[in-house]
């Protein structure tokens, strides 16, 4: 990353507008001059939006929340990377410092066909809640908190699990990927719990739930060429997918062999 | 869903039906390959051996069949993948795009399969079925009779005496028109840029690649895609050069010297 510095940038910022989901979208260019160097990329939007509502324009619509790099909610695809330059970073933790001087900034919304764009840079990204929904928890009741070594768990396998729970679900691995697959955000889900003992039970409905909704809602395949974990603002890596891959495939042969309990239908005649 | 939905109808289960076909589909061209690389050996090599595969009979079917629901499965999973990746991307494409990690021989896998299966009618076309090449083809040629037995790996493929199919002459005759080799090196330079993907990611649907050895797994399927790219440069290629001359007393000699072979061919 670019030093802190001093010298104020100006750019040109080149913008996918669109009104509405229905409507079609437009690239626009909007000068930003004069800029603090150590603004935020979103901050830099906030001025610009500030100047289109003094003469009167429709501010650009992006969706932002935490701006600290760990809600998900920024959503920008930035001179053709998902998040922009840098690796490991959210957009809202994206410095103006990180651009030339007099350059011109691409950016556009996430896209994907499960990701539709609401308004300009916004778009809908409720699909993973829908793939979380299908089985990225535990049903357990946890009651109150147990003592911290009832239940052992190996430091390199806690290690692994926050890895994974690093996922901040903002769908840049969707964004990033040409199937526009979303299996580095259900593999992050999938393996978060089930690496970890509470996570046993529902292991196999688990990824057999979450992968048939990810399908269901029409995200694409993984051609394993792992641009989503170079775009992911969290670093997951792609060894997730291959867990998940094994995982389907063990839970899939299990669930076809495995007894069935009298109540739900099985049992002898 | 069952077991056969969740392989058949789902992202993982389509993946997964396409790393054991091109896993079945690998195992068979390098084995092709190796066979095929007799062709530097006498003509008792790979004519024995060629008499061998076609005596095989029911075996020869099977294995046969087996390939083809290979190719059939891994070209369906390709189409049914990739017709659902597009509709998942949308119609809006991106005013900028940057690859940020994807290989180029992975950026390349849809037509490199593509060009590789026309390859593959062709091929049989040439070599299986003689409908490419006629005049070259086996049962147009002077039969073979074996100067000694041919024996690998302990079994018996022909004995000495036996009067088999001149593939070798086949062969030589086939890959001395350049345009018959070029196309054969170019298809076969893309199959190993294919594999160069495939079947690294193969390890990865299946779920047994990970960050401590991916480096290592890399390293090695470059070296076998850089193997079975020399193999297969190397038998066109030393032909149409020249390097690689056919033996004495076969057809290809004799044809390639100008001497007209419709009577059977002598034998020392």
């Amino acid at each position: 990353m670019v030093a802190e510095t001093s010298k104020n940038i100006s750019v040109t910022i080149r913008v996918w507008r669109q009104p509405a989901a229905d409507q079609p979208g437009k690239f626009v260019d909007y000068p930003a001059k004069d800029l603090n160097p150590n603004m935020s990329l979103l901050e830099m939007l906030d001025v610009v939006n500030d100047q289109l509502e003094r003469i009167g324009e429709d501010p650009i619509a992006f969706a932002h929340d935490c701006r600290e790099g760990i809600c998900g909610t920024c959503s920008l695809v930035i001179d053709g990377k998902p998040h922009g330059p840098h690796h490991g970073v959210a957009s809202c933790q994206t410095y103006m410092r990180s651009f030339e001087d007099n350059s011109i900034i691409t950016i556009e919304p996430f896209r994907a066909k499960s990701f539709p764009i609401v308004k300009d840079l916004i778009s809908d990204r409720s699909a993973f809640d829908a793939i979380q929904q299908a089985g990225g928890f535990i049903s357990i009741r946890t009651g109150s908190a147990q003592d911290a070594n009832a239940t052992p768990i190996p430091k390199d396998i806690a290690d692994l699990a926050m890895d994974a729970a690093q996922c901040i679900g903002c769908g840049a691995c969707v964004a990033a990927c040409k199937n526009a697959s979303a299996m580095l955000f259900v593999s992050a889900k999938v393996s978060q719990l089930g690496l970890l003992p509470q996570g046993q039970p529902e292991r196999d409905t688990r990824v057999l739930n979450m992968v048939a909704k990810m399908d269901e809602l029409g995200f694409g395949n993984c051609t394993n060429q792992y641009e989503c974990s170079a775009a992911c603002p969290k670093l997951i890596s792609h060894d997730f997918i291959a867990r998940m891959n094994r995982d389907y495939l063990a839970a899939s042969f299990r669930t076809a062999f495995k007894p069935k309990p009298a109540a739900s239908g099985g049992g002898g005649a | 869903m069952s077991l056969i939905g969740n392989l058949f109808f789902s992202s993982i289960g389509r993946k997964f039906i396409m790393a054991i076909t091109g896993l079945v589909l690998v195992g068979f061209v390098f084995g092709h390959l190796v066979g095929n690389l007799q062709i530097f050996l006498p003509p008792d090599h790979i004519n024995g051996y060629a008499h061998f595969l076609q005596d095989l009979g029911p075996a020869l079917w099977l294995v046969r069949i087996v390939l083809l629901v290979c190719v059939a499965l891994h070209i369906w999973a390709a189409v049914a993948l990739t017709l659902e990746s597009k509709a998942a991307r949308g119609p809006n494409q991106y005013g900028v795009h940057k690859w940020l990690h994807a290989t180029w021989a992975s950026r390349a896998m849809r037509w490199t399969g593509v060009i590789v299966f026309f390859f593959i009618l062709y091929h049989l076309a040439h070599f299986t079925l003689g409908v490419a090449g006629q005049e070259t083809f086996k049962t147009q040629l002077p039969e073979w009779t074996m100067q000694h037995d041919a024996k690998e790996l302990g079994i018996t493929l022909a004995k000495k005496g036996e009067v088999v199919h001149d593939v070798y002459s086949m062969v030589f005759l086939g890959f001395q028109n350049p345009v018959v080799s070029l196309f054969y090196i170019i298809a076969t330079t893309l199959l190993s840029i294919h594999l160069l993907h495939g079947v690294e990611s193969l390890f990865q649907t299946i779920g047994w690649r990970n960050g401590s050895w991916s480096a290592f797994l890399r390293k090695v399927v470059t070296g076998l895609c850089i193997l079975y790219f020399l193999g297969n440069l190397v038998i066109p290629g030393a032909i149409l050069a020249g390097i690689a001359k056919p033996a004495e007393g076969t057809a290809a000699a004799k044809i390639t010297a100008g001497t007209p072979v419709t009577a059977p061919a002598a034998h020392n």
